[in-house]
């Protein structure tokens, strides 16, 4: 067990110092995500224009994981279109359950590659995720992890 | 007299901890540090051996075959009845009820005893402290009643406001439901003037039981309450099994549960007939091997001693808050004067999940969130806190470890 796999300088820089924190006005697009077995939760407010994310915010309680985990993902996903927002998700959660051979080309998102050695945690990194895909779906019922 | 002898001979921890083969394990590459007592408790081999001869050599059905074995397995089963009972100082074996657990006994208590007697406008109290299991199957009773529940507030340290709680009690309360122990925060009510109060205005009493037996002894009798519930797996036995203790006068006037074998004295299609206390609230075959082994732990702490556990858990529990108040940023969740075993605490800048992978690659096991007690964690506004709970074979050194991780993971995450 290598604690310095799970929290990567990475991981605890986006948690100490979290990017794209905050309330976004001008969103389109919100959900609540929530993580009962650790009592995270998560707002997610997203700016889309067309197909695009043009911009988004997170607030929330969380762990390390977690915050570290919404705070990458806002970098990663800002910019992008829809489809490719699913398609990075897709890499995430193979990389989270140890199916993805090459983390590397997911850039910083490879710092999470250490949580699938500690499968309890594994929700934690996916929480935000979810939650973008209910705030794309359009979804008003919170997202969890149960 | 006598327990002021036995507790004056201080616990042999080290022989104690010999007693139980899971603490001779390494987690991680550390000796296993286990604080998460008031989860569930590891057990001694007095209990697994208990078990597992029954299941070896006398396993049969109880209260149905002439033969030996199912002689042999009664025996074993009603003789652990007699061990709860001696264990609580109920005044009658048709007093206790084998459940699976807690959880099992106060549903059954809210179905059987509650549902018949509650109607529209009636009031159950229970407290903030409450575990979830102290809440929701009241809440379900008042739902289906038209019932409300009302909720005793607790003060900063997590002491139940007694006189908001005598407040509450009004002329529609039905049934009051407290916890002996607060799971969350170790708070010990003094149960007795609860219950004395609920009982001077014929108010049923229902108490949780599961976080003080395994810490302090516990006489019905003496507290005078309805009902009081607890799980074998929170007291060194196994899981799966539970003791209800009903007053049998109390007992005597409620219906069955659920139906089915063993419940019922004849059946017929035109009616069936229920069988004597306690049988009548057991339907179907009971978990036996469950029983022996609660059996064997109420008599392993009976050859320790109820008395000498509490004095060597209050030191512990004074070693651990002195040494924790000089953690950077560490602040106590729960802080009554009179408190069992454990201590609930947050860190300041690191989430409680964190420190329990961090704490967990150093081998001390705490839990780590609400501990299905959302309400305190609420009036407290944390989310979740970590709780190291202690139990009769921890020692100063293991709280040394978890202060020391505690260090690590500041270290590393703040």
């Amino acid at each position: 067990m290598d604690l310095a796999q799970l929290y990567r300088d990475v991981i605890v820089d986006h948690n100490r110092s979290p990017r794209n924190r905050g309330k976004l006005p001008a969103a389109t697009h919100h959900a609540e995500g929530d993580n009962p077995l650790c009592g995270d939760r998560l707002r997610l407010d997203v700016e889309l224009e067309g197909d695009v994310i043009r911009d988004l915010r997170f607030e929330g309680s969380g762990c390390a994981i977690s915050t570290a985990s919404a705070s990458l993902m806002s970098e990663a996903v800002k910019g992008r279109t829809r489809a490719e927002a699913a398609e990075i998700f897709g890499s995430v959660h193979r990389m989270l359950t140890g199916e993805l051979a090459d983390a590397g080309r997911l850039g910083k998102l490879a710092a999470l590659a250490g949580v699938r050695e500690f499968p309890a945690r594994v929700k934690c990194a996916s929480l935000c995720w979810h939650t973008l895909n209910a705030a794309l779906a359009g979804g008003h019922d919170p997202v969890t992890t149960e | 007299m006598a327990a002021a002898r036995e507790a004056a001979v201080a616990l042999d921890v080290a022989r104690v901890r010999a007693d139980f083969p899971a603490l001779a394990r390494r987690v991680n590459g550390h000796p296993l540090a286990y604080l998460d007592n008031a989860a569930s408790s590891q057990q001694p081999a007095a209990v697994i051996d208990a078990v597992a001869d029954y299941a070896r050599a006398h396993h049969a059905n109880v209260h149905r075959g002439v033969h030996t074995l199912s002689q042999e397995a009664t025996a074993l089963f009603e003789g652990a009845r007699e061990k709860a009972r001696r264990f609580v100082n109920a005044a009658s074996t048709a007093e206790i009820v084998f459940v699976r657990g807690t959880t099992e006994a106060i549903n059954l208590v809210a179905q059987s005893y509650g549902r018949p007697r509650l109607a529209a406008g009636d009031e159950i109290v229970v407290t903030r402290l409450e575990h979830h299991s102290n809440i929701v199957p009241w809440q379900l009773l008042a739902a289906q009643a038209g019932a409300s529940l009302r909720v005793a507030p607790i003060d900063r340290r997590g002491v139940v406001d007694f006189e908001a709680y005598l407040g509450l009690l009004g002329p529609r309360t039905r049934i009051v439901a407290l916890a002996h122990v607060s799971n969350a925060l170790g708070t010990v009510l003094p149960l007795a003037d609860f219950v004395a109060a609920a009982r001077e205005r014929g108010i049923a009493t229902v108490v949780d039981g599961a976080q003080a037996v395994p810490h302090l002894a516990v006489d019905v009798q003496s507290l005078g309450c309805d009902f009081y519930a607890f799980s074998a797996h929170k007291m060194y036995g196994p899981t799966g099994i539970g003791v209800l203790y009903a007053r049998e006068s109390v007992l005597a006037g409620m219906p069955p549960w659920q139906g089915g074998g063993d419940m019922i004295l004849s059946v017929s299609f035109e009616g069936s007939t229920w069988n004597h206390l306690p049988h009548r609230f057991e339907a179907g075959t009971p978990n036996i091997g469950g029983a022996v082994g609660l059996g064997a732990a109420i008599d392993y702490l009976g050859r320790i001693g109820i008395e000498r556990i509490a004095a060597h858990e209050d030191r512990l529990l004074e070693y651990a808050t002195g040494k924790l108040a000089t953690v950077d940023g560490l602040t106590l969740v729960g802080t009554a004067p009179v408190k069992s075993s454990l201590v609930s605490f947050t860190v300041e800048g690191i989430h409680p999940h964190d420190l329990g992978t961090v704490l967990d690659s150093r081998g001390v096991a705490v839990r780590t969130g609400h501990h299905c007690a959302m309400p305190v964690m609420e009036f407290f506004g944390v989310p979740a806190t970590t709780r190291a709970s202690f139990g009769l074979y921890n020692t100063s050194a293991e709280v040394d470890a978890l202060v020391d991780a505690l260090g690590d993971a500041i270290r590393m995450l703040r």
